[in-house]
């Protein structure tokens, strides 16, 4: 059909008020043909109405009437567009210092971030901190859009300041793979077709990196993880092979898993065997993350929802005592001894703040030991009791089995966004009182 | 490691599949929101992907204008039947006709009268989530739309103040008299849907493919002509949508790429018979869906200050 993209790139922008993020995106989908007519028509009512008669390519993505008289972006917006090779997910996040939550939640989920200066000011405490949190979120790819290269008469020089720049405080992180862009986003150099402005420059155009980024090896397949979500059982079934059927529906969380495997049931401990995979399109021999499927297992084992089916090799750890890194989302600030709901997985439990270890100085991302709290925009390092044991991997691991949020009790507001270090203790298969 | 890979249309079945169960695991009452449309008809796909071989855990739930096309309902009512799902439907007529909606002055479209038809649901029945077809790329108010989208006691959306979605956790906390809207293709475009409605050889209502049909232009559209005044002891539900001497009926081939109702539905004149027709029809399309709504056109933030309000 010709209109079949192989897989999804997700990716979110960030950068400070001005550095052109929502341009950018406009100018993506317009130099790709994504955008439609009408659109293009209301874009030109509002530069008429608003605009001066200028066509405003950041109204394309602040689409509450707040962001366009205001001119700044209030929250994550999501854009699509697809070429013949990938199909994209776009998170537009905004830079305003306060809206940084809004960052974590359209980064958490991407497979790169592009983070954008201002060829003008440089490196600036925003960019260090969007990259900062890029790598918090261990998101594997990172772009550094260096744009407004038209206002520094595309100097060569001062590009390579910049990539220097950033490759001064890069150590300090966790990023992999880093690639530096020069471009113009109004402008379009280097976005979708290479500019003419930079014969020095021989990378790839945006779009083009975009396109190629290698992400198959995004997803954690190794230790198979399953968080049950809900337990199938039918009631009165029409069909007689189904009177007994008891299947664990979830969506695989890492690794792989293959009919008459032996698995194990947490946080019972119990070892069985997978007898099916079920699925509405037949059963499957074998089945990976992130599949959402149904498995039917050997024993009539007691699991519900919260409880985790896992592989007997590469296992998780566990614990009630929990070291994590969080980022702070909620104006109320985080206190110690105060009690949350944590949800993990498809599991919630009560959890209790006991210690705030440090927190990140955003302008020279040195941690800072024993804060009396963390407020909106901190991201630290805190230690948690929870009410029950939890089984969970580093998130450094698996982003799925290692992150959590933390929801106050009371507003129901989710105030943090949680990153599990390494547990110390794992889960034991030998503890054999269990095995069937 | 290349046999351990999804395409972009699996990516996108799972992740609605996980949000669907998430659904069933977390709250007590959910409703399945089923127009007909071609995003409900993927929704129940899902449903079923998501939760056979047992029953899917929740009723439907749709809310009528009273403008429907006919085909819409037939085929609404069938597909609800073939799944052995619970129907329950709520009407525009039966709500003003109790004084629960009230219709402005001269405004015949019902579109904004669904809000209140759709929170008195919601009450009646103490639903506390509905899981809606909406998609981020249909509308740029939509776009900044979460997964699970928290509305307060009186059904309003606060786009300022939307709890954060991080990961693939979604938390689905309410107090009394708050409830979800929770949205599975969130990330689905209108190519994906007809992508996904073809692999997966569903039916659609017939109106999706082009036929004959009497239309009159107004606003630059094609609008549909509606079916004649059968009751004339009551008054005209379409008084106000038809056509006037100065827009003649012409009779043309079209099919719809949205559906509405037929007050804000534009016919888009097409000669498509299959999926794939559709498909190409809509890679070569120069305006988005909803560029044939009467109900965006209102004002560049009408789609905002609907879902404000508690629209769907």
């Amino acid at each position: 059909m010709g209109h079949h993209p192989v897989d999804i790139l997700r990716f979110n922008t960030c950068g400070s008020v001005d550095d052109g993020k929502s341009t950018l995106i406009g100018r993506l989908l317009y130099d790709s043909k994504s955008l439609m007519e009408d659109q293009i028509e209301a874009l030109e009512r509002s530069a008429d109405i608003t605009g001066g008669g200028q066509i405003n390519l950041a109204n394309l993505t602040d689409g509450l009437r707040a962001e366009r008289e205001q001119g700044i972006t209030i929250d994550v917006a999501y854009r699509y567009f697809a070429t013949p090779r990938r199909k994209f997910i776009i998170a537009d996040t905004p830079g305003h210092v306060q809206y940084t939550r809004n960052m974590v939640t359209g980064a958490s989920a991407a497979n790169l971030s592009i983070v954008l200066i201002d060829a003008r000011l440089g490196v600036i405490e925003q960019s260090r901190r969007h990259t900062c949190i890029a790598s918090l979120l261990r998101i594997p790819h990172l772009v550094v859009a260096v744009n407004k290269m038209d206002l520094v008469d595309w100097s060569e020089a001062r590009f390579i300041e910049i990539c220097d720049q950033f490759n001064e405080f890069l150590p300090r992180l966790d990023i992999k793979d880093v690639k530096f862009i020069p471009m113009s986003a109004l402008n379009g150099d280097n976005l979708v077709e290479p500019s003419v402005h930079t014969p020095w420059y021989v990378g790839p155009t945006l779009l083009g990196h975009l396109e190629t980024v290698h992400i198959a090896s995004d997803w954690n397949l190794n230790g198979f993880r399953f968080p049950v979500q809900w337990v199938n059982r039918p009631n009165n079934p029409t069909d007689r092979h189904l009177h007994d059927f008891r299947g664990f529906s979830g969506q695989i969380a890492g690794g792989i898993v293959r009919v008459g495997q032996k698995v194990m049931a947490l946080p019972g401990g119990q070892i069985t065997t997978v007898k099916e995979i079920w699925t509405l399109d037949g059963p499957l021999q074998e089945a990976f993350c992130p599949q959402s499927v149904t498995l039917v297992l050997e024993h009539d084992i007691d699991i519900s929802r919260g409880n985790m089916i896992i592989g007997l090799d590469q296992l998780p750890g566990t614990g009630m005592d929990l070291h994590a890194q969080v980022c702070w989302m909620h104006p109320r600030p985080l206190q110690r001894g105060k009690k949350y709901f944590l949800k993990h997985t498809s599991n919630t439990v009560q959890a209790m703040v006991t210690e705030i270890d440090h927190r990140i100085n955003m302008a020279t991302l040195v941690p800072e030991p024993a804060p009396a709290e963390l407020v909106l925009n901190d991201i630290g390092e805190i230690r948690i009791r929870t009410a029950k044991p939890l089984v969970y991997d580093g998130y450094a691991t698996n982003r799925l089995t290692g992150s959590f949020i933390l929801i106050e009790q009371g507003t129901n507001a989710t105030v943090a966004a949680g990153m599990l270090l390494p547990s110390e203790q794992l889960v034991r298969p030998e503890s054999g009182d269990y095995v069937i | 490691m290349s046999s351990y890979h999804l395409d972009h249309l699996q990516h996108l079945e799972s992740e609605a599949i996980h949000v669907m169960r998430e659904v069933a695991g977390e709250f007590e009452r959910p409703a399945l929101l089923f127009s007909g449309g071609k995003d409900s008809i993927c929704l129940l796909r899902l449903a079923e992907k998501a939760f056979r071989p047992a029953e899917i855990p929740m009723p439907f739930l749709n809310i009528e204008t009273g403008h429907e096309f006919p085909e819409l309902i037939d085929f609404r009512d069938r597909r609800a039947k073939q799944l052995g799902a619970k129907l329950i439907i709520r009407t525009v007529d039966a709500a003003i006709a109790r004084g629960d909606a009230i219709p402005k002055p001269g405004v015949v479209s019902r579109n904004q009268l669904q809000t209140p038809v759709l929170l008195g649901a919601i009450e009646e029945f103490k639903f506390d989530c509905c899981i809606g077809g909406a998609r981020r790329d249909e509308e740029k108010a939509r776009a900044k739309e979460r997964f699970f989208s928290f509305r307060d006691g009186f059904g309003q959306w606060d786009p300022k103040n939307q709890r954060p979605e991080i990961w693939n956790l979604y938390n689905a906390r309410l107090n009394q008299g708050e409830n979800m809207r929770v949205f599975p293709l969130s990330n689905w475009t209108e190519m994906d849907v007809w992508e996904y409605i073809r692999k997966e050889k569903l039916e659609v209502p017939t109106i999706y493919f082009s036929h004959e049909r009497d239309c009159f232009r107004r606003g630059g559209q094609w609008l549909p002509e509606p079916p004649a005044h059968a009751d004339a002891t009551k008054p005209d539900p379409y008084a106000g949508a038809r056509p006037t001497e100065k827009e003649p009926i012409k009779r043309l081939v079209v099919r719809v790429r949205t559906i509405a109702d037929m007050i804000s539905t534009g016919m888009i004149e097409s000669k498509v018979h299959s999926f794939d027709d559709i498909i190409s029809e809509i890679a070569a399309a120069r305006v988005t869906e909803r560029g044939s709504r009467a109900d965006d056109k209102a004002s560049e933030a009408a789609m905002e200050d609907r879902k404000k309000a508690g629209y769907f």
